[in-house]
């Protein structure tokens, strides 16, 4: 089989696959960045949303096609609020260094 | 090798080489541009996909209005963005292997089991966007009207979170309105009538 055959399910599902282990990857990579982990959220739902969409394809169902309507609205919803959050804390803080964040400890 | 399966092929390569850069740049600014263009490769896939509404949505929504909140706040905050790439090589090899387990389990379970969705049904006649229409205003509605309730709370959350009220500003106070008494506000004289001359 040569690896550049015409697309299929698998195909798709393999490159969501290796877009949310980037982004697992680069949580790890930049975990002091707050900025960085959220852009590396939002790949993740990408990811996802790669997913959604071939299996609406390949199944023929439009409704994986509304399930990533509502991934994207609840995606748009987090990074605004998430975004909200950073500049408060940068507010307050100073920094957006994760490691900084030990306040709530307890 | 047909216009598809290259197609595919070319925006598969941009996307994961960006992704690569989101995560490995230097600069945020330049990660949330290589975003910028994950987000344009992303909806080229869906648009082979045939899922045409969404690959505008994502460029619209995404490309044009959150890429543009996260470049406005990257370059409102004023921080020093290399002291936090400090240790950043130190971070690689457990990154690596995570994702790299991460990337087999999900491989392995793909590959090896057989879906049986090899070949697409024939696509369905007419619009997407009508098609998709249907379904949200009609099977989903109730969702959509949580969708929808869920955007205006981020609304006022991101509002309530970043609101400053300055000291400067004249504003009412409700409570002290509330409070107010007729004596406080209204004062009747009682004048003697004057006779005109």
């Amino acid at each position: 089989m040569s690896l550049l055959t015409a697309p299929t399910l698998a195909h798709y599902l393999v490159l969501g696959a290796i877009l949310f282990a980037i982004s697992m990857a680069g949580i790890f990579l930049n975990r002091k960045n707050v900025i960085i982990i959220l852009m590396a959220v939002e790949l993740m739902l990408l990811a996802v949303n790669m997913n959604f969409i071939a299996f609406s394809y390949y199944l023929g169902d439009m409704a994986g096609q509304v399930f990533v309507f509502f991934i994207l609205t609840v995606a748009a919803a987090e990074s605004a609020i998430g975004l909200a959050i950073l500049v408060l804390l940068f507010r307050n803080a100073g920094t957006i260094d994760v490691e900084d964040l030990g306040r709530l400890k307890g | 090798m047909t216009f598809h399966t290259a197609t595919f092929y070319a925006f598969s390569a941009i996307l994961i080489f960006a992704a690569l850069r989101v995560v490995t740049t230097r600069n945020p600014v330049h990660a949330a541009l290589w975003l910028v263009l994950c987000f344009f490769s992303a909806a080229g896939i869906w648009l082979l996909l045939r899922a045409e509404f969404l690959a505008i949505a994502l460029v619209l929504v995404y490309v044009g209005a959150v890429m543009v909140l996260f470049l406005f706040v990257v370059m409102m905050l004023d921080v020093n963005f290399d002291s936090l790439r400090k240790n950043f090589r130190s971070y690689i090899p457990v990154g690596a292997t995570v994702g790299a387990l991460v990337l087999i389990e999900m491989a392995l379970v793909v590959i090896s089991s057989k879906v049986g969705l090899e070949v697409a049904p024939p696509p369905a006649e007419g619009s997407n966007t009508r098609a998709l229409g249907k379904l949200i205003y009609v099977d989903y509605v109730y969702p959509f009207e949580i969708a929808a309730v869920v955007l205006l709370v981020a609304i006022i959350a991101a509002i309530m979170l970043t609101h400053r009220t300055r000291r400067e500003t004249k504003h009412q106070d409700p409570g002290q309105q509330v409070k107010v008494r007729r004596q406080d506000r209204v004062r009747l004289l009682d004048l003697p009538l004057e006779k005109k001359e």
